[in-house]
């Protein structure tokens, strides 16, 4: 079932843990997102996958062998580099024919794979062009050919978006995504984009400071976050230090007694509320009441951020029409209690 | 204010143009004009423009060897700095911050030091009695001492010596600009170190290669001291024989005219030769 595994693969530097021991299973054909803040370990993980750095310890297997010791020339798998890292004294033809010319595929052969891989990015007619006269999002692309003739069977990309504008990201985005599914090549990507890992990501693998915070389809994460990381860094969320002594229908919130359909968790927890599940209401409904301090106009849908005796908390709504409150309005706010996720607090979060 | 800041950079690059016209540009023009006057043994200049300074250099043998012996032993010295100049930049580029500064001083080493002391030092070692041929008689390898001292090969050793530093810094530069990633995209694509280093990082680093070789061939071409020791009376190069006709001869037209004839000789292949390479890796130059 599992493509390619990482086993308990760790990476040190004298005393710091860059990596701690992680566990991942990735399956043919699926598209991994490794996602997370910067220096939060995303980009060792991948370079130790690709052969770039050494890990301390753990293994990776590649369809059941064991290529941990084997050198990034050997171990055959695609790579998109962040600065594409094209070879700027070869044409776009001569970049993608490199990794069959390594492999000493007949040159007939090989004009044949590089014209068919560069129809397969849309770049036919750049094939004499040097990556100086390429765009941004043509170099990219030529990138991904040079990755993808080789037909590897992992494809590796470090934020390959990151040197595009948003305009272009969002088109490459999709394209990418069409083009994987076409392909049908195993795909790790490094990004700490979360809107890019929802959108092409079969899974998410979130990361910070070393760790694997929580695996999960993008759905699946959003909707159930495991703490109060996940909820912040995959969309917003209002997250609160909760407290409950025995089980019920309702957490103690600085005094304040919300409500959970999580009736069984008891001890210090979080509770998570996503701001679009929040509704304004009148009094009587109310679970916590408000001031509008601010209100952001994001085109597809409004933010307000309200002032609350359990702090600011965020509320954002559909535009379905004029918004339903002002800056400066009292408001009541109210969410259904399954809308409201319970975790356990962890330390790092206190 | 608009015309005072833009007269700004003439004034700052005043100082530089008159040092270059005063010690560059009027020595030059007073030796061409020099090398077209004749000279009359027991008299010294003469009077009326001539080419036949130039006509004997163009008829006489002699000359014809100094000046192949001369651009032959500069092409070789360029060569052999670049096989030694062009890894060793690279190994630099490598190495960790501490070891980097460690290694620098010790690549500009021989920079740091007279000319002269340094090519006696050379002396020193190459002798018939020097160093490496007692080494080479005590460990049975000769059994005559091999000559070194007054021949080509021991003044290609000696100038290379000297000059590669310059070719390390100068792809030193180059290298500095080199995306290291496109190494570990070769190396993903299959490459060995080899193929990376011959197909990737020589071609990105040509500039930095063709710099130093300008600097190398001509500053091998002109050098004087080293030929003079290492060389001597008997290996004459167009510096020497310059020298010779100056303050041997006291023939200064003809001194000048070899002068002209070097200078447009180094001018020519420096400019032809940043022309093709320029030409032939225009990528890389953008």
């Amino acid at each position: 079932m599992s493509f390619l595994e990482l086993k308990g693969l760790s990476k040190r530097y004298d005393d710091t843990v860059v990596v701690a021991a992680s566990d991942l299973s990735v399956a043919k054909g699926e598209f991994v997102c490794l996602l997370g803040p910067s220096g939060c370990g995303k980009t060792t993980t991948l370079q130790m996958v690709a052969g770039f750095v050494q890990p301390t310890s753990g293994r990776i297997l590649l369809d059941g062998k064991d290529i941990t010791n084997v050198k990034p020339n050997k171990r055959g798998l695609g790579i998109v580099f962040q600065s594409y890292a094209l070879f700027p004294h070869m044409t776009v033809a001569d970049n993608v024919a490199f990794g069959l010319e390594m492999r000493g595929v007949p040159s007939g052969e090989r004009s044949k794979r590089v014209a068919s891989t560069l129809e397969l990015v849309h770049l036919g007619p750049m094939a004499g062009r040097y990556p100086r006269e390429l765009s941004g999002g043509q170099r990219q692309r030529v990138a991904l050919a040079r990755a993808l003739a080789i037909q590897p069977p992992v494809l590796l990309l470090d934020e390959p978006m990151g040197a595009l504008d948003a305009k272009l990201r969002e088109e490459m985005q999709i394209e990418l995504r069409a083009l994987q599914h076409r392909v049908g090549v195993t795909t790790i990507m490094v990004t700490h984009d979360q809107a890019e890992a929802m959108t092409l990501a079969d899974r998410v693998v979130l990361m910070n400071k070393g760790c694997i915070e929580q695996i999960g389809r993008p759905f699946e994460m959003y909707e159930r976050p495991n703490g109060r990381f996940s909820s912040t860094f995959l969309g917003k969320a209002n997250v609160f230090s909760a407290t409950r002594a025995q089980a019920g229908p309702t957490v103690n919130v600085l005094g304040y007694r919300l409500p959970t359909s999580d009736t069984a968790r008891v001890g210090a927890l979080e509770y998570i509320v996503r701001p679009e599940k929040i509704e304004f209401t009148s009094d009587s409904a109310a679970l916590v009441k408000g001031r509008v301090s601010a209100r952001a106009f994001l085109g597809n849908h409004w933010l307000f951020q309200i002032e609350t005796p359990l702090g600011a908390m965020q509320v954002s709504h559909a535009n379905t029409g004029l918004p339903k409150a002002e800056e400066g309005d009292e408001v009541g706010l109210h969410w259904a209690p399954e809308n409201a996720r319970l975790v356990p607090r962890t330390e790092e979060a206190a | 204010m608009t015309s005072g800041r833009s007269a700004l950079p003439y004034w700052l690059a005043t100082p530089g143009v008159l040092m270059t016209l005063a010690f560059v540009a009027v020595p030059l023009v007073i030796m061409l004009s020099l090398s077209l006057y004749p000279f009359i043994p027991g008299v010294g200049v003469g009077e009326h423009l001539t080419i036949a300074n130039y006509a004997e250099m163009a008829r006489d043998e002699y000359f014809h060897v100094i000046f192949a012996r001369t651009f032959g032993m500069a092409a070789l010295v360029t060569v052999i700095c670049i096989a030694i100049g062009v890894p060793e930049a690279y190994v630099l580029s490598r190495l960790s911050e501490r070891w980097r500064a460690v290694s620098i001083v010790i690549v500009l080493g021989p920079m740091l030091i007279s000319v002269v002391v340094r090519t006696l030092g050379w002396a020193i070692l190459l002798g018939n009695e020097g160093v490496i041929n007692k080494l080479l008689l005590a460990s049975g390898l000769v059994t005559e001492p091999v000559k070194m001292m007054f021949t080509f090969t021991g003044v290609v050793i000696a100038l290379v010596h000297v000059l590669v530093p310059f070719m390390v810094l100068a792809v030193w530069a180059s290298l500095q600009k080199l995306d290291g990633a496109t190494e570990q995209a070769a190396e993903s694509l299959g490459a060995g170190l080899w193929t990376v280093l011959r197909r990737i990082v020589f071609p990105q680093v040509i500039p930095g290669v063709l710099s130093g070789g300008l600097i190398v061939f001509a500053l091998a071409a002109s050098a004087f001291a080293t030929p003079a020791i290492i060389g001597g009376r008997r290996l004459k190069v167009v510096p020497t024989t310059i020298y010779d006709e100056f303050l041997g001869n006291l023939n200064w037209p003809l001194g000048a005219a070899l002068a002209v004839v070097l200078v447009v000789i180094v001018l020519a292949v420096s400019i032809s030769a940043n022309r093709l390479v320029e030409r032939r890796y225009k990528q890389v130059f953008l």
